[in-house]
């Protein structure tokens, strides 16, 4: 008698065979390691939650002084405090959720190496915790944003109509940084040298991407390179709907999501692979 | 009639030996390009030569099936390929061929409190724990109330289990895993901790999701009363290949026994001694044991057991004794037998012996016999001369008139009551 079973494990699997259902099966964990990513990450501390205002204001009056004021740099008329902070609160979101992924597999070995679960999940949950101290910054952030535009001496003049552009360009930053994320956790199950790369290579990579300067102050041979910084683009986008700074190109903000999407993709058929039998090689 | 659940068809699991790859990326581009220039492979390790490709089959082609309510032990020695198999039950890692399929959730408790968190509070981890096994939130919420008081643990539930004594953290990890809705339950050792009352209550509760409610249970531990108390059947594993299926006290025994020379009656003992004595320097020694009117070792009740030895003395001894300690199949001690002196031997004297041994409070089931020679001095202190551990095994047949529980009662047979006037 043949029987039909509801599961069948194999050796190998195909390519593309991500199991978006039993993902949604798995809500609940997503969800519940969100909170626990979130909790965790504050108990014990006095300023609890605060800390994710803290850490993007301290990095804005950093960069207010030295490239502010000791540099000079031009903000494009923006006030400079407005200005980097606007810059870093995107730029934290993309950094987290890419650091935070990056160790995936070695970082959760533990759980892994015990019980089964869709290994992506943990990703996700990652780039949830983060939307949600994302939420926070840019309340934040928003708070700064209506008193300068209601403060007579500065100049602020957000595109209100590109603000509706927000849910993508979050999306944007945050496939982003799941797919190289997951890149680097695939490979780092058997390489760690990737992962020292990740922590300062994420900072040389600000420097490659206008936060702490404006994109005018790239000399122009070189902006067409420079746009190719999948980055870049979202940046600008994010700073040209709420500061009314810099410009919006459709045609690179095409490019980056293509190559945001090849990224992902080849995340993800990496992460499959790996998944399996990562366990024999962590 | 039951239903298949698991089929495990010829599943293999391969492992290389030694480091996987040179660790980092560039000693195994190093590597790599040292063989597509046919040079020899700078990260080798002198006399390492080999290793490096050497394949090791952790399993080995293994199948069996598993039915609906089944209760299925799965023994064998450390390596012997058991947690593996647990673990590709659980998808933690993949086959290296052949097929597993089942119907409906696998939990796995390969070792409970995995996902414990240790800043959150008993309630957030029983979700969280929950979750990670495979159920919903509605689900835990339905079962929690069922969960905390299985674990005993309602005063501590809202503190942070970083401040748990290690007892309630696997108390509250258990609790969650038997309480999962899954129709597979996979557990390794997982009673291993917790205090004995509590070991109790966990074997009650698997036996119950069994037995009540018709779930499967997967075991795996090398104590073999849990295993005896809990399982229907079982598997024995060595070195990756299954080498018996079926009834629990045959795989015990298969287990326990599995290099010994069976059911011998005629047993040449020279090259054998006691680890113990090992070190002494032997005064004398066995060198043959006969069972005298047997071929195979089965007696019957109250049939005694003969004995044919040959001994050899390389000292004057005075006097010498015998005794003879009965073990169960799973090496624990049942009780002993004594011998008067069999009186002395001379220097490089040979000698054939021959004795009775009368085990009648014995019930039916095989036993290990260990043999020791032994020696006394005026004072009354004993000292071994030789012993070999086992000896021989028996067989005891038709001694008891209804069917005797051994499990609880034990494997002696008192005289029976008698009623008094």
């Amino acid at each position: 008698m043949e029987q039909k079973f509801t599961t069948v494990i194999k050796p190998k699997r195909g390519l593309f065979e991500l199991n978006i259902k039993e993902v949604f099966k798995y809500k609940d964990l997503i969800l519940l390691f969100t909170k626990r990513n979130i909790t965790s990450v504050y108990k014990q501390t006095v300023l609890g939650p605060a800390w994710v205002i803290i850490q993007p204001l301290l990095t804005t009056v950093v960069f207010t002084i030295v490239f502010g004021n000791i540099a000079g740099l031009d903000t494009n008329g923006i006030p400079p405090f407005l200005f980097y902070l606007c810059g870093s609160v995107a730029w934290s979101y993309f950094s987290t959720c890419f650091t935070g992924t990056a160790n995936t597999f070695v970082s959760n070995a533990a759980i892994f190496g015990k019980v089964y679960f869709p290994r992506i999940v943990t990703p996700i949950s990652v780039v949830l915790t983060n939307l949600i101290s994302f939420a926070i910054q840019f309340t934040f952030f928003v708070g700064f944003l209506i008193f300068y535009i209601i403060s007579p001496t500065a100049k602020v003049a957000p595109n209100y109509a590109f603000m509706l552009l927000l849910p993508v360009i979050l999306l944007h930053m945050a496939l982003l940084g799941l797919g190289f994320g997951v890149i680097v956790s695939s490979v780092t199950t058997k390489y760690r040298d990737l992962s020292m790369l990740v922590s300062f290579g994420v900072q040389l990579w600000m420097y490659a991407t206008p936060i702490a300067y404006s994109l005018a102050e790239v000399p122009e041979k070189w902006q067409n390179i420079y746009m190719l910084n999948p980055v870049t683009p979202v940046i600008e986008a994010f700073r040209y709907a709420f500061l009314g700074a810099g410009t919006f190109s459709i045609k690179y903000y095409i490019i980056s999501w293509a190559s945001t999407l090849v990224v992902l993709l080849v995340g993800i058929l990496l992460f499959n692979r790996v998944e399996k039998t990562f366990m024999d090689t962590v | 009639m039951s239903n298949k659940v698991i089929k495990v068809e010829n599943v293999t699991k391969q492992y290389r030996l030694g480091a996987i790859g040179g660790g980092t990326l560039r000693g195994d581009l190093q590597s790599f390009s040292a063989r597509i220039r046919g040079k020899e492979d700078p990260n080798t390790k002198i006399g390492q030569a080999n290793i490096r490709n050497e394949r090791f089959l952790a399993l080995d082609d293994v199948s069996f099936d598993v039915m609906q309510g089944d209760t299925l032990g799965i023994i064998g020695h450390n390596g012997a390929g058991k947690s593996t198999m647990l673990k590709l039950l659980s998808r933690v890692t993949a086959p290296t061929k052949g097929l597993i399929s089942h119907n409906g959730r696998i939990a796995s408790m390969l070792e409970v409190g995995t996902g414990f968190h240790p800043e959150l509070t008993g309630r957030e981890n029983v979700y969280l724990n929950g979750a990670i096994l495979g159920m919903s939130r509605d689900e835990i919420t339905s079962k929690f109330d069922e969960i905390v008081s299985f674990a005993e643990m309602e005063m501590f539930i809202d503190t942070p289990v970083k401040r748990y004594s290690s007892g309630m953290y696997v108390k509250l990890a258990f609790a969650v895993a038997a309480h999962l809705d899954s129709e597979i339950l996979v557990m390794d050792e997982v009673l291993a901790v917790g205090d004995m009352k509590f070991q109790q209550k966990c074997l009650g509760k698997m036996g119950d999701v069994a037995d009540k409610e018709g779930r499967t249970v997967l075991y795996v531990s090398h104590n073999m009363n849990t295993i005896r108390q809990l399982c229907n059947r079982c598997i024995v594993l060595d070195h990756g290949k299954k080498v018996f299926d079926g009834d629990v006290e045959q795989a015990i025994s298969v287990y326990s026994k599995a290099d010994l020379n069976l059911l011998e009656t005629d047993i040449d003992l020279s090259q054998k001694r006691m680890k113990h004595l090992e070190s002494v320097k032997a005064k004398a020694k066995m060198m043959r044991i006969r069972l005298l009117g047997k071929d195979v070792p089965t007696y019957n009740a109250d049939e005694p057991i003969d004995l044919e030895l040959t001994l050899v003395s390389y000292a004057n001894i005075d006097n010498y004794y015998m005794r003879i300690e009965v073990l169960g199949m799973d090496d624990v001690s049942i009780g002993a037998a004594v011998s008067e002196s069999f009186g002395s031997m001379e220097e490089g004297e040979e000698k054939i012996i021959k004795f009775r041994f009368s085990p009648h409070e014995l019930v039916d089931g095989k036993y290990k016999a260990v043999l020791l020679m032994f020696e006394m001095n005026e004072f009354g202190n004993h000292r071994d001369l030789d012993g070999i551990f086992p000896c021989f095994i028996f067989e005891v047949q038709n001694r008891t008139f209804i069917e005797w529980r051994a499990r609880r009662w034990g494997s002696i047979r008192f005289d029976d009551l008698k009623l008094l006037d």
